[in-house]
């Protein structure tokens, strides 16, 4: 697999005697959106730094671009273009000045890099706050504008860490519509992490890493397929002849108690219709739930994957974590 | 090129950030004033200095050594600034970017020294004020050898903050290193009369040859010379000039390392 654009091999990355990264091997191809989806922890941030040649690898190897993060820094740090989970603007200046910086140390031809600017504080509107101290900018449009500056140099590979972490949906949505926009345009290959599930849909290819390791990589529609089939919950009045009639007429063994049944099928909005049409009479209501990245990742590692639900180990976890500081 | 790119970067973002903090400017342009009026005129009050030339006064013998600590305190403030950048995040974008990380400690050293000699040269030319008499000459060395001081004290500091994690640390740094580098340099009192163990310490501070530098320039050439400067303008130009080399090289090494 020659075209592909980032090669990792058995990467593993310890700080002292935590091991944050546990051997992980996964290619990308050009062009493609891939994700990390995992926990709090889990060592995306960490992969990803070791990919940028923040941090060195313990062990294994990583190629970006054809070129190795531990002996072609510099070939690799030419290729790709950062988004910092955490903000890396300089407050004091202007949007301008941050943008005029970034081209700078990416050695943008001032001519091009006009032209760029213009384009790029378009695409996230902010245009007219071009000249305003970054320092008065609200999170999302900080956010915006790393987003805007980590396309500036036209990088190949762009990772992208927790790119729209506490952002309100609809600046979300907002920024995934230009990071699609110019992968298109430019084929750029995006890496990017998150803890969102509905984030992670963006991507053709997801791992879900936990603990340090990769506990699958599939695509979102393949990784649900995992769980199982979409699930139609069904309201009727007579439940016992109903759910004869289902294993008689379509071979679906329905599950449910009282007057609710439940049934697992393949193409839940494709079936409800033929459900209708056949016993429409005897149904109150219906309702189809598809399954989600939540569901795959419960069942993957018996956890649910949200904050608000830590686990008692989770929690003794960060404990730790900030007793350690 | 390359190089100079990275290291141009550096300088000016510190230069930019520098005239955009009203208050660091004033504050340290402050310290040295509040120094040199209530300290200098406090001790020469106090102090009958022994065997003193007619025509001496305590701020003649004060004035260069609070130049030197205006340049000292602007240096480390400047090298410090480091750990903000990383806490802020601005220096985690410069260090994946394709420049060489020994330019980022060249170019923060160099930004730091510039604008602590543009506040030593403000510093310098309110000479008049308070009855120093200075050549045009004067102050374009003086400037000289406050940039070279200025260089290696800010490299230093950068030795430093490049592995400090928080601010921490930064009042031990400024208790255990930077008060002692200045009080053993002869800012405020002179080599000569002190205890033998002092003045072995005074001798060891490399900051006594660059204040000894800067009389150098400002009496050498008057009949007060022997009475203010201890060493000659070589040897004090020598050690200054080691200094921030050997700095500036420490400093460069620990921004190459890569965790
Ligand atoms: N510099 C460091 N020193 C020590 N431990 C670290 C360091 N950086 C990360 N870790 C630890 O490595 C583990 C993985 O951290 P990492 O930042 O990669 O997680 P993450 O998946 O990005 O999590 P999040 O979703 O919270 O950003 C954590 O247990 C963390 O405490
Ligand atoms: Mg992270």
């Amino acid at each position: 697999m020659s075209d592909a654009v980032i090669q990792v091999e058995n990467l593993v990355r310890k700080f002292k005697d935590l091991t944050a990264v546990r051997g992980v091997s996964f290619q990308v191809a050009r062009g493609e959106v891939f994700g990390f989806l995992g926990p709090n922890g889990a060592g995306k941030s960490t992969t990803i730094k070791m990919l940028a040649t923040l941090l060195k690898p313990t062990a294994g190897r990583a190629l970006i671009n054809g070129y190795d993060v531990v002996r072609q820094q510099d070939r690799v740090r030419r290729s790709i273009g950062l988004v910092f989970q955490d903000p890396s603007l300089d407050e004091r200046l202007t949007a301008r000045e941050n943008l005029f910086f970034h081209a700078m140390l990416y050695n943008v031809e001032s001519r091009v890099f006009k032209r760029r600017m213009q384009e790029m504080v378009e695409m996230v509107e902010l245009t007219d706050r071009l000249n305003d101290p970054v320092k008065y900018f609200s999170g999302g449009m900080k956010r915006r504008l790393e987003i805007a500056r980590g396309f500036l140099h036209y990088p190949q590979v762009l990772f992208l860490d927790e790119p729209t972490v506490g952002l309100d949906p609809q600046t979300r949505s907002k920024i995934w519509e230009y990071i699609h926009a110019l992968r298109q345009r430019e084929n750029i290959t995006i890496f990017m992490t998150t803890h969102y599930m509905e984030e992670a849909e963006n991507c053709h290819r997801i791992a879900i890493i936990d603990h340090g390791e990769i506990v699958a990589m599939d695509t979102p529609a393949n990784l649900k397929k995992l769980v199982g089939g979409d699930i139609i919950t069904i309201l009727t009045t007579r439940a016992g002849e109903m759910a004869d009639r289902l294993a008689e007429r379509f071979g679906l063994r329905a599950a449910g108690q009282g007057n609710i049944l439940r049934v697992e099928v393949e193409q839940g909005e494709a079936f409800i219709p033929l459900l209708v049409r056949e016993m429409g009479e005897d149904i109150k209501s219906v309702t189809l739930h598809k399954p989600s990245l939540d569901d795959v990742f419960l069942k993957l590692t018996g956890r649910e994957i949200r904050e608000e639900s830590v686990s008692a180990v989770d929690r003794i976890r960060v404990f730790r974590r900030g007793r350690r500081r | 090129m390359r190089y100079l790119r990275g290291i141009y970067i550096i300088w000016l973002r510190e230069v930019i950030r520098f005239f955009r903090e009203k208050t660091r400017i004033v504050g340290m342009l402050g310290q040295p004033l509040l120094y040199l009026l209530i300290v200098g005129n406090g001790l020469a009050a106090t102090f009958k200095v022994p065997d003193a030339p007619p025509g001496f006064s305590y701020v003649q013998f004060m004035y260069p050594g609070i130049l030197g600590m205006a340049v000292l305190f602007t240096s480390i403030y400047s090298a410090i600034s480091i750990v903000w950048d990383r806490e802020f995040g601005f220096l985690k974008e410069v260090l994946v970017a394709p420049v060489p990380r020994w330019t980022v400690a060249v170019g923060k050293a160099l930004g730091g020294s510039t604008v602590a000699v543009m506040q030593g040269t403000i510093f310098i030319l309110l000479a008049p004020l308070i009855g120093v008499a200075l050549s045009p000459l004067m102050v374009l060395k003086l400037m000289g050898v406050l940039l070279v001081m200025a260089f290696a004290i800010t490299s230093l500091g950068i030795t430093i903050a490049s592995r400090m994690e928080t601010m921490e640390g930064f009042q031990m740094i400024m208790n255990f290193l930077i008060m002692p580098l200045f009080f053993l340099s002869g800012a405020m009192f002179p080599l000569r009369g002190v205890a033998p163990w002092m003045e072995t310490l005074m001798r060891l501070d490399p900051l006594t040859y660059g204040v000894d530098a800067l009389r150098n320039i400002m009496y050498g050439d008057t009949p007060l010379r022997d009475f203010l400067v201890q060493f000659s303008l070589g040897l004090d130009l020598l050690v200054v000039a080691a200094m921030a080399l050997l700095f500036v090289g420490t400093g460069a090494l620990a921004f190459n390392r890569q965790d």
